[in-house]
């Protein structure tokens, strides 16, 4: 497949959004349950909300220039009961939503009881929005994905792994993110989302070496013969049926050479993961929150070839039909 | 998600009949850039690197090991899916199925141009318009085939219409007393990629070899007792004649 670089930047601003969101909701859920003693300033969760809304809104922004008629954007909401495109079109203004509300009763100090539980724990208003938004967060991820894993017959999509690597490589970036602006912050959940940040990049990175493996050792079920339904075992398209250019020789071809993949995904595997893993180490060793921001760009640099490497490695059944001029 | 329709229009196409000579192709182009689906349009046409859209092409396979080869033309376009794999994951309900007819079609006004249908389609039947920033696809001429103003011969494709071998026929294939359907059931019709299970309606008749036999004592004529060549005697004018050749 082709990658389109709109589609690219959404995906991986608002993975890093919504990372940013869980783990600022990670960083509230771990201060109420007593793993801190010390309170998180709630100006630490207003300022975290606008950064993770700005990623998302930037993400959908460049979502637009995917579309041929983006003032008819609002018309694919219609068919959530069947599109995952559709579901994901919905949940993305519901996080963003939900991140404005979040943000904002944090700035306002609202914080009434809901509930108190057995263990004398209350659920206030900010950690009830907090987890609505956490499970949108999680939601958005798993209909991202889905728009991938739904299309079958790319089998190198049609697996779990790409939804489990879609939120997984999003929450690394959001915590890489927020552990540097923890640093900055002076916040008391540093240690926290530090580990958090090299849990989920060492988890993302194996997730991707699954799905590499995977592809490498997966057998295509279409065939030249299955695509023409002649069964011979000496088969070749002799033409296309035409010479000049056309959608199905753009779309379903990336532009790379062959010598250019294995050098993006040697790349990738560095930059994305075993760079920031590096660097992220150094950065908590020393306590030093410049580490992790370098980490998060130079990991965010490394996302975006790896998602251009998503499309790359997608072999369409279409290209069958699609392999000699002449 | 199988919907029942009332009918389902498709195309059968005998891959043993067709010799690719590219009139269902510039037929459709014709067609459909003036009617409901038009226009196709092409960037460049004059110029280099030329491209454009076509819902229908007309492709070439070899098979065997030279000098024992054999070639296969292979007329692709939308196969109207019973079960169109491109239709629930478009965003914006543009992309439909007719109840009525079964045929696959793109509601251009509401499509945002998101090409997701274009991915979903393991056949590449779809193609994006990149002036119109719209996606288009066959329509099996849905402004032909219901056209009152046409003599109803003509209500059929103008690819069914332009082929000159009758490669192709057209008709409701759930209707299994229909001309396609006797080929598809008879002629031991086929469709492509059965794997991702989207249940094609356009069907394919294979390549088929067709023998003649040929026996001695049908090349020495059989009714000549007397081993006599030239005109037969002419039998009298009222006898009764077994055959038109013998009468009068």
């Amino acid at each position: 497949m082709r990658p389109a670089f709109s589609v690219i930047f959404l995906t991986t601003l608002t993975g890093a959004g919504q990372g940013l969101f869980l783990a600022l909701v990670a960083g509230q859920f771990y201060w109420v349950i007593g793993a801190t003693p010390v309170l998180e300033a709630a100006n630490f969760y207003v300022l975290g909300s606008l950064l993770a809304f700005c990623f998302l809104g930037i993400g959908l922004l460049s979502s637009f220039f995917h579309l041929a008629h983006p003032e008819r954007a609002w018309r694919s909401a219609a068919a959530w009961r069947t599109s995952w495109l559709s579901r994901e079109v919905i949940a993305l203004p519901l996080v963003m939503g939900l991140l404005l509300a979040y943000g904002g009763v944090h700035w306002l100090g609202w914080r009434p009881v809901l509930m108190t539980f057995g263990n004398m724990k209350d659920l206030d208003l900010p950690m009830a929005v907090g987890y609505l938004g956490a499970g949108a967060a999680i939601l958005l991820f798993v209909c991202t994905g889905m728009i991938y894993a739904c299309m079958k017959f790319i089998q190198e999509w049609a697996s779990p792994l790409t939804v489990l690597n879609f939120t997984l490589m999003g929450s690394a970036s959001g915590f890489v993110f927020v552990t540097a602006y923890a640093g900055v912050m002076a916040s008391p959940l540093w240690d926290f989302y530090a580990a958090g940040a090299l849990i989920l990049t060492v988890s993302a990175l194996l997730g991707r070496l699954a799905s590499l493996l995977r592809n490498r050792i997966l057998k295509p079920k279409s065939s030249l013969q299955s695509a023409i339904g002649v069964r011979h075992r000496n088969l070749r398209q002799i033409s296309r049926g035409f010479t000049a250019g056309s959608f199905n020789l753009k779309e379903f071809f990336h532009p790379g050479s062959p010598g250019l993949l294995p050098f993006l995904t040697g790349f990738y595997l560095i930059a994305a993961f075993a760079a920031p893993i590096l660097l992220m180490a150094i950065g908590w060793r020393y306590q030093s929150a410049i580490f992790f921001a370098l980490a998060f760009v130079i990991q965010y640099a490394g996302l975006i070839v790896e998602r251009w490497m998503f499309f790359a490695e997608a072999r369409h059944p279409q290209n069958l039909y699609y392999q000699k001029a002449a | 998600m199988t919907d029942t329709y009332a009918k389902q229009l498709a195309l059968v196409i005998d891959l043993n009949t067709c010799v690719g000579c590219q009139a269902c192709v510039t037929s459709c182009k014709s067609w459909n850039t003036s009617g409901w689906a038009g226009p196709m349009t092409d960037d460049n046409p004059y110029d280099a690197d030329p491209a454009g859209i076509f819902f229908n092409r007309v492709q070439t396979y070899e098979a065997g090991v030279f000098p024992r080869t054999e070639t296969i033309h292979f007329p692709k376009s939308c196969l109207h899916c019973e079960d169109p794999p491109c239709v629930p994951v478009c965003p914006t309900k543009a992309s439909y199925k007719r109840q009525e007819d079964g045929i696959v079609l793109v509601d251009y006004d509401k499509c945002i141009g998101c090409k997701y249908c274009s991915w979903a389609c393991p056949y590449g039947a779809r193609e994006f318009d990149e002036s119109e920033g719209v996606m288009k696809k066959c329509t099996l001429c849905v402004d032909r085939i219901y056209d009152a103003d046409l003599p109803e011969a003509e209500r059929k494709p103008a690819c069914v219409l332009a082929c000159p071998a009758g490669a192709r026929l057209f008709g409701d294939i759930s209707d299994p007393d229909s001309e396609v359907s006797i080929a598809i059931r008879e002629e031991g019709g086929y469709q492509l990629m059965p794997e991702w299970a989207a249940k094609p309606s356009n069907h394919y008749l294979p390549r088929r070899k067709s023998r003649r036999v040929i026996h001695a004592d049908e090349l020495v004529r059989a009714d000549n007792p007397l081993r006599k060549e030239g005109p037969l005697p002419k039998p009298d004018e009222k006898a009764p004649s077994l055959d038109d050749v013998t009468s009068w």
